[in-house]
C-alpha cells in the first residue's frame, strides 16, 4: 500500500505546489522511483509547469453522468423534481417541458429511481481531463484539469484520484486551496496531511480553519512554514500552543521566488532549502513506518 | 452603482491586499468577501458585526442503528460510497462523503435513515471604517460554497442600492470552479490580480477563458511584477492580445506584509509609498473607463 501524503493549505499562494513538487523531486531523486504526484487542484493545476521534460503517457476524459429526459415517455408527473435535492430538474406540465440543468446536477441517480416510466437515462458529459505523465523515466504525474465553465471540481478530483497507483511507495496529493468540499475530497484517504502556511495574519487565520477541518476528519498532520522570515511570529505561537508539529521552515529567498516565477525551481536550490526538504522527508519516513 | 469583482485564478496573488487598499481609496462603496472558504478581508477591515445569519448548507444523512435491518438497499444506491459497515458490523454513513441527495432516506424500507441540514455556515452584515462589509464564515468541509457566495452578494447588492453606494466591491475566491463562477455571474466588471509567475499566467489564462463566456469587461493589475521580468513581459503581451487594459504594475514590497501584520491597508500604512500611489493611480484609471 502506498503512503499517501496530501499537501494542503487554507490560503492560496502559500506554496502548496512548490512543496508538493519539491517533495516529489527529492523523493524521486534520493529515495524511491515508485512515486506518483496527483494534482488535485483541478481548477488551476500547476504541477506540470515545473517538469519541463514530462512525457505524456495517457489522457482520459473526466465525465459526469447527466440524466436526459425522453419527452415521448415522460408523463410530466414531476416525481423526479420532488426527488432532486439540487433543483436541477425543471418540468412544466402545461407546455410538456422537462429538462435537466447539468450545471446543478450531482449525478446522484435519484431521478432515475423516481421515474416510473423509464423516461430518464444517463449520458456522460465531459467535465475535465485526466492526464498521466512520466517524469525522469520513473515517477508519474497525474493531473486533473477541470473543463473551463464547469462547476464540478469535486467530481473531477474524485476521478483523478482513481488513477492512484496501487503499487507506488508514495503518493502525493496536491490539494486545492480553501477548506470546503474539494479539499475534503482530496485529503479524505490521505495517511498524512502537510499543511503549508506563511507567517502572516492571512496565513494564520486560514491555517486555523484548516486545522479545525483536519481535527474534525481526524487525519494526522504537520505544518511547513513557507516564506519563513517575513511577517510575524503568530503562526509559531499558535502551533506551539496547539502542540502541532512544525515539519520544517522554508526561508523566503527572493532569488528562489524568481526561479519559481520562471518555473525553474529545481535549478540552483539554495542549500538551506534543500536541507529543510531532506529533514522533512526524514520525518515523513518515520511517519510512514 | 457598479459591481466590481476582484479575481485571480491562482491563490495568494494579492486580491485581498488590493481590495483593502481600494477600500482606503474609494468612498461610498459596499464591500463583500466572496472568498467564503477562507475569508481574510475582515482581518484588515476589522468589522463590527451588526447582523448575523445562518446559511443552511447541504443535507447529511445518518442511519438509526436500532431500526436498521441491514438490507443494504441504501449502500447499493449510494453513488458517493458514503455508506459502509462500521466497527460493530452496522451500516453507517460517512458525513464527509454524503452528498445530501437523500436517495437512501427515500429508499429505506424501514425509515431508519434521516437527514439534517447543516447550519454550520454563518454570514454577517458589518460596519467598518470604510463602509458596510458583508462576509461569511463557512463550517469546515462544507458544501455549497457557490450558493453562499450568491447569498452574500445578493445581500451586499441590496445594501449597496439602498445606501446609494457608487460601488459594490467583491473580494473574490481563487480558482475557476463553482465559487468563482458564483462570484462572476452578473457582476459589472472584473479586476484580475495577476502575479508575475509562470503559474500566475497559466491560471489567469484559464480565468479569462471563463470570464469570456460571460462577456464581462475585464481589467488587470500585475502584482510582484519585478520578481520575474520575463513572466511580466509574457503577461503583458497576453493582456494586449486579449485587449484587457492593464491598470497598474505593483512591485514586490515587504511593506505589503508589514501593513497586513499591523491590520492596515497599504494606503493607511503609508500613503506616500510607491505601491500605494500605484494602486491609487490604478483606481483612477479604472474610474476613467
Amino acid at each position: 500500500m502506498p503512503f499517501k501524503i496530501a499537501v494542503a493549505s487554507g490560503k492560496g499562494g502559500t506554496g502548496k505546489t512548490t512543496v508538493a513538487v519539491s517533495l516529489f523531486h527529492f523523493l524521486l531523486k534520493e529515495h524511491t522511483p515508485n512515486i506518483q504526484i496527483i494534482d488535485c487542484d483541478v481548477e488551476e493545476p500547476n504541477d506540470l509547469l515545473f517538469f519541463h521534460e514530462a512525457e505524456a503517457e495517457s489522457e482520459h476524459d473526466a465525465t459526469q453522468l447527466i440524466p436526459v429526459i425522453d419527452n415521448d415517455k415522460c408523463t410530466y408527473c414531476r416525481k423526479c423534481v420532488g426527488y432532486c435535492e439540487f433543483n436541477a430538474i425543471v418540468v412544466i406540465p402545461p407546455v410538456n417541458f422537462a429538462e435537466v440543468n447539468s450545471s446543478l446536477c450531482h449525478s446522484c441517480g435519484a431521478c432515475i429511481v423516481a421515474c416510473e416510466f423509464g423516461a430518464i437515462t444517463e449520458h456522460p458529459e465531459v467535465i475535465g481531463t485526466i492526464c498521466n505523465y512520466r517524469i525522469d523515466g520513473h515517477g508519474i504525474l497525474t493531473e486533473g484539469r477541470l473543463k473551463v465553465g464547469s462547476a464540478m471540481q469535486t467530481m473531477v478530483i474524485k476521478q483523478v484520484k482513481q488513477h492512484a497507483l496501487k503499487d507506488a511507495d508514495v503518493i502525493i496529493y496536491d490539494a486545492p486551496p480553501g477548506t470546503s468540499c474539494p479539499v475534503v475530497e482530496t485529503v479524505a484517504d490521505a495517511d498524512y496531511v502537510i499543511l503549508v502556511t506563511e507567517p502572516t495574519p492571512f496565513g494564520l487565520y486560514d491555517l486555523t480553519l484548516t486545522v479545525d477541518l483536519l481535527k474534525e476528519i481526524r487525519i494526522p498532520f504537520g505544518v511547513i512554514i513557507n516564506k519563513a522570515g517575513v511577517g510575524d511570529r503568530k503562526v509559531h505561537e499558535f502551533l506551539l500552543h496547539e502542540e502541532i508539529e512544525i515539519l520544517g521552515e522554508i526561508p523566503f529567498h527572493r532569488s528562489y521566488a524568481s526561479q519559481y516565477a520562471k518555473g525553474e525551481i529545481f535549478k540552483n536550490i539554495p542549500g538551506e532549502i534543500e536541507t529543510q526538504y531532506e529533514q522533512i522527508i526524514q520525518k515523513l519516513i518515520v511517519r510512514s513506518t | 452603482m457598479k459591481e466590481i469583482t476582484i479575481l485571480s485564478g491562482k491563490g495568494g496573488t494579492g486580491k485581498t491586499s488590493i481590495t483593502s487598499a481600494i477600500a482606503s481609496i474609494v468612498s461610498n462603496a459596499v464591500f463583500c468577501d466572496n472568498d467564503v472558504d477562507a475569508a481574510d478581508l475582515h482581518l484588515i477591515l476589522h468589522p463590527t458585526i451588526k447582523e448575523e445569519y445562518t446559511f443552511s448548507g447541504g443535507w447529511t444523512a445518518s442511519i438509526n442503528e436500532s431500526s436498521c435491518i441491514d438490507c443494504g438497499i441504501c449502500t447499493d444506491h449510494c453513488r458517493f460510497d458514503a455508506i459502509h459497515i462500521n466497527g460493530h458490523g452496522k451500516l453507517e454513513i460517512n458525513p464527509f462523503k454524503c452528498e445530501g441527495c437523500r436517495l437512501c432516506e427515500r429508499l429505506c424500507p424501514v425509515q431508519a435513515i434521516s437527514s439534517v441540514q447543516s447550519n454550520n455556515n454563518y454570514w454577517y452584515v458589518s460596519d467598518t471604517r470604510f463602509g458596510i462589509l458583508v462576509h461569511a464564515r463557512m463550517g469546515p468541509g462544507e458544501e455549497n460554497s457557490g450558493k453562499l457566495v450568491s447569498e452574500v452578494r445578493r445581500k451586499a447588492k441590496e445594501l449597496a442600492i439602498a445606501s446609494h453606494a457608487g460601488y459594490l466591491i467583491n473580494d473574490g475566491p481563487p480558482g475557476i470552479g463553482c465559487a468563482a463562477i458564483s462570484s462572476i455571474t452578473g457582476t459589472d466588471m472584473v479586476i484580475m490580480v495577476i502575479e508575475s509567475t509562470i503559474s500566475g499566467l497559466h491560471d489567469a489564462r484559464r480565468l479569462i477563458e471563463l470570464i469570456d463566456t460571460f462577456s464581462i469587461p475585464t481589467y488587470a493589475i500585475l502584482n510582484k511584477y519585478d520578481i520575474d521580468p520575463l513572466s511580466t513581459e509574457e503577461i503583458e503581451d497576453f493582456l494586449e492580445e486579449k485587449s484587457i487594459p492593464l491598470l497598474g504594475k505593483i512591485p514586490f514590497d515587504d511593506r505589503m506584509i508589514e501593513a497586513m501584520v499591523e491590520g492596515k491597508t497599504i494606503v493607511e500604512f503609508d500613503d506616500k509609498l510607491n505601491i500605494s500611489r500605484i494602486i491609487k493611480d490604478a483606481w483612477k484609471k479604472l474610474e476613467s473607463y
